[in-house]
């Protein structure tokens, strides 16, 4: 099974491609400074947002319920889902009484995370991904790679490529203006034909029962605002109490996603338009259980602005594929663990613990913090090569003795100096690849201390 | 059981133990000016366009201008002209395919992201602001209020159906982080400040 | 003032010369310096591949080594973070005892000993690598990401030295790459992390590369030799002694 690490070494092969990348998302995360440092109380900001989400997860209940009853008064049908399934199964029955075929889709993490499309597809229902970086990826048959970015790990000399095949623009024209013009006219009669228009959710208000939906290409609402039915997907999590905590997270968002102040177009839906239907589907999947864990749970309040994907040098150099996820990045490392132990079991060690996703994260997740004890708990539960296992047993017996540890440390010593590459195979030592051992001294400390001081 | 139940169960149990929900007052002290000139940069910003005038009548002649030219254009702000009686919020999106320009009024500005809101009524169509080639609003300077925690005490946001922040044309820099101004809803904002 | 020495295994082991140089310079500052001499390794490198549960027994030692001292000093943000934050021995009053009293060493000069000058000379073009654990762990200094006034104590510290200059890469506060275990189980990006972290310094023609951490140091310094650069490496604590001399 491919992992992580395996993916990410065949990334860095392209040495170009990976800089690029790197830079380039380097510098969407100083725009994010450059814009948070605008704001004198930023960081305030964030202490009011990760406040008001750690207050609403321990009510969370209450402002479900809350949320439907405002809803379903001001005309939306709302729906629940416990898993994936049912969350597929509730939009293909809509299709089907209502005799669709014509189906859009504006970004939707859970929808990628619920593999809808796939599952549409299988039932004769081809869904077009209207946001355009989404569009590019799903011509390509490839997943997105950044939940704000989906096609960031490529070049326009792709798209120009993908576009010539799929909307038969130019061969080899690639400038993004042609492009992205080719793309608006291919998609507006989409939008003019679209009978159902499925929409995320990016903020579920509690006290009106609206939902709020934040896009800089106006995608979400061309779909809704044509099609006969908008069907909008959350999760539990995208509650907040109050029409005033969207000042607090508007404001949050976009400087922290892209470092602009608010995204082009936020939309905010209570009421279907006269003749429209308006569903809102809320999903589980999972949810409830990492809520019920007190070491996760805070990963529950994330907003998806993918702040941290953009400063985590690790996911900058290793490309969101790597992650084999609908959510790479740090914050896919802690959230994916709970859907799949087996699948995601990499994810968790992708990471040198640095700290900077934290950091950067306008809700204050622990990311780090959770990056560390997922491998705890993962590593207890077995997910760990019976080597690994064996050589950290050996380890700690080792080092936890005053005795053995010196013991062990002159042998390495000595080892070092005679074989300084440890193993004359480069292979089976992987420090050794693109790395020098470091020179091993005559004398440790502890010696050159009793000579020396005693 | 029903997923409802199973969810809110599965929620009750989990849940952790009470947190409070902290007050967010959060306002700022900026003179008149200082917010005009502000909400003019940031709309820039966003790649939008700021005139400032004193009357309507820049307006009027922008206007006559769309018909010498022979746009097709919706206008919904009766001081300006007259409105389209053909528009209404039961238009279709065929309906609206063709139309090039739109001229709407917005009842508040933000200064520190140059948007401003329009609720369903400004709009009269969901769909127009959106599928029109070049958007055009008239906003009341003493209408722009400081930072969004301003805003969401001025308007009632679920006072009606829909309504939206508008902060520049519509953008993407999804191919190689390029920025195209004009995704798929309109290459163009243009605000007529009074 | 005295202060128990916390030497981190791999110095003890591979870079000696750090751990005489910090307890050389707290001698001079005017600490008598004690050595536990039964100390073995803090157990960060088997938490941090998330086998926490097998470091009850260095825990334990640590304890047993620590738990009599008033401060403890160490060459090495991200060990001294890891007993902070992961010293699961079961005395726990020891283990608050040695929390509350434990110090990375610019931490322990800038904000417990107050350090205001140092007899110190290193004339050459420094680049400063910060490393994470200390930084954002311990806060040694200021971050990046966050909008607050900036600091660093580490800096503060080597402006002290006579004739150093001293130069940040671009990107301040990016990871080396080194993480532990990570250095060779996710081999290719770490080697990539160092090799652009490296890039920035040389942008910067640094002739010395100095950290609070070794670990960093001793990533940098295998992909330096690979390379066969000129670029030398110098924990901060070396440079603070005074001494730019150094075996090869």
């Amino acid at each position: 099974m491919a992992n992580h690490a395996s993916m990410a070494a065949a990334f860095i092969k392209d040495e170009a491609r990976v800089n690029w990348h790197d830079e380039t998302l380097w510098y969407v995360r100083h725009k994010r400074d450059l814009a948070a440092v605008k704001i004198p109380e930023w960081e305030q900001l964030r202490e009011l947002a990760s406040e008001i989400k750690n207050h609403t997860l321990s009510h969370l209940d209450d402002y479900l319920v809350e949320f439907e009853k405002r809803a379903t008064e001001n005309g939306i049908i709302v729906h629940w889902a416990v898993d994936a399934q049912e969350h597929n199964d509730i939009i293909w029955n809509l299709i089907r009484s209502n005799n669709i075929s014509r189906v859009v889709k504006s970004k939707s993490m859970l929808t990628e995370e619920c593999h809808l499309n796939e599952y549409l597809s299988n039932r004769g229902i081809k869904v077009v991904d209207t946001d355009l970086g989404e569009y590019i990826v799903q011509l390509r048959e490839e997943s997105p790679s950044h939940i704000v970015l989906p096609a960031i790990h490529l070049r326009k000399e792709d798209v120009g490529k993908t576009f010539h095949e799929h909307l038969k623009t130019e061969q080899g024209n690639s400038d993004p203006q042609y492009l992205a013009e080719a793309a608006r006219q291919s998609m507006r009669w989409k939008f003019i034909h679209s009978e159902m228009a499925i929409t995320g959710v990016n903020f579920a208000i509690a006290e009106t029962g609206g939902f709020v939906v934040c896009t800089n290409e106006g995608n979400a609402d061309m779909g809704a605002h044509a099609a006969g039915i908008h069907v909008a997907c959350m999760g539990i999590e995208k509650i907040i109490p109050r029409t005033e905590d969207l000042g607090v997270f508007l404001r949050l968002l976009a400087r922290s996603a892209t470092g602009q102040p608010i995204t082009t177009y936020s939309s905010h839906f209570h009421k279907p338009r006269r003749g429209q239907e308006m569903h809102v589907i809320i999903v589980d999947n999972g949810r409830t259980r990492q809520l019920g864990n007190p070491d996760f749970r805070n990963s529950l309040k994330c907003i998806r602005c993918a702040a941290c994907f953009n400063t985590c040098p690790v996911y900058r150099k290793s490309g969101g594929h790597s992650y084999h996820s609908p959510v790479a990045g740090p914050i896919g490392a802690i959230l994916n663990p709970n859907l799949n132990r087996r699948q995601n079991a990499d994810l968790p060690f992708a990471s040198t613990l640095c700290g900077s996703c934290s950091n950067v994260c306008p809700v204050k997740i622990d990311i780090h913090e959770q990056l560390w004890k997922w491998r705890q708990d993962l590593t207890k539960e077995g997910y760990v090569t019976k080597s690994k296992k064996a050589g950290m047993k050996g380890m700690a017996w080792i080092l936890s003795s005053p005795a053995r540890y010196r013991m062990a440390g002159r042998v390495v010593r000595i080892v070092l100096r005679f074989f300084p590459s440890l193993v004359p195979i480069r292979d089976l030592n992987p420090w050794y690849k693109q790395r020098e051992m470091p020179a091993a001294p005559n004398q440790s400390f502890r010696e050159w201390y009793l000579k020396n001081k005693k | 059981m029903n997923a409802r139940e199973i969810i809110l169960g599965s929620v009750a149990i989990n849940k952790p133990a009470p947190a409070i929900c902290p007050e967010t007052l959060i306002s700022s002290n900026k003179n008149r000016s200082g917010l005009i000139d502000e909400f003019i940069q940031m709309n820039r910003v966003a790649g939008g366009s700021v005139i400032e005038t004193d009357e309507l009548e820049l307006i009027k002649k922008d206007i006559n201008q769309s018909v010498k030219n022979r746009e097709y254009f919706v206008n919904t702000i009766s001081a300006v002209g007259q409105k389209n009686k053909d528009i209404n919020e039961f238009s279709d999106a065929f309906s609206l395919a063709s139309v090039h320009k739109v001229y709407m009024r917005s009842k508040l500005g933000v200064a520190e992201n140059g948007s401003v809101w329009l609720g369903e009524s400004d709009l009269v169509n969901r769909l127009l602001p959106f599928i029109c080639e070049h958007l055009v609003i008239v906003l009341d300077s003493n209408s722009i209020v400081s930072n969004m925690h301003d805003a969401y005490k001025r308007i009632k946001a679920d006072e009606e159906g829909y309504g939206v922040f508008i902060s520049g044309p519509s953008k993407t820099a999804d191919i190689e982080q390029s920025l195209v101004i004009g995704a798929h809803g309109p290459r163009s904002l243009l605000i007529y400040l009074v | 003032m005295t202060v128990y020495l916390f030497v981190p295994c791999y110095i003890d082991q591979f870079y000696p010369q750090v751990a005489i140089a910090t307890c050389q310079l707290l001698g001079k500052l005017g600490c008598k310096v004690i050595f536990p001499l039964n100390q073995t390794c803090c157990g960060q490198p088997m938490a941090n591949s998330g086998f926490a549960h097998l470091t009850s027994g260095c825990s334990a030692n640590f304890v047993r080594n620590f738990s009599e001292a008033d401060y403890i000093v160490s060459p090495s943000g991200s060990c001294v973070l890891h007993i902070k934050e992961h010293l699961n021995d079961e005395n726990e009053q020891a283990g608050k005892h040695i929390r509350d009293r434990i110090f990375e060493l610019t931490e322990f000069l800038v904000d417990i000993l107050n350090v205001g000058k140092l007899e110190a000379f290193f004339a050459h073009r420094v680049g400063l690598h910060v490393a994470c654990h200390g930084q954002r762990g311990l806060h040694t200094a200021s971050m990046t990401e966050l909008v607050s006034p900036s600091f660093s104590k580490p800096e503060k510290l080597l402006n002290m030295v006579e004739g150093i200059q001293l130069f940040y890469p671009e990107r301040k506060d990016e990871c080396c790459g080194f993480g532990g275990t990570f250095c060779v189980f996710e081999e290719a990006v770490s080697v990539k992390m160092g090799r652009d972290r490296l890039s920035e310094h040389k942008s910067n023609a640094v002739e010395f590369i100095t950290s609070t951490d070794s670990s960093c140091l001793m990533h940098l310094e295998g992909i330096l030799k690979r390379e066969k650069s000129n670029i030398r490496i110098r924990h901060i604590a070396e440079i603070l002694n005074g001494s730019d001399r150094r075996e090869s």
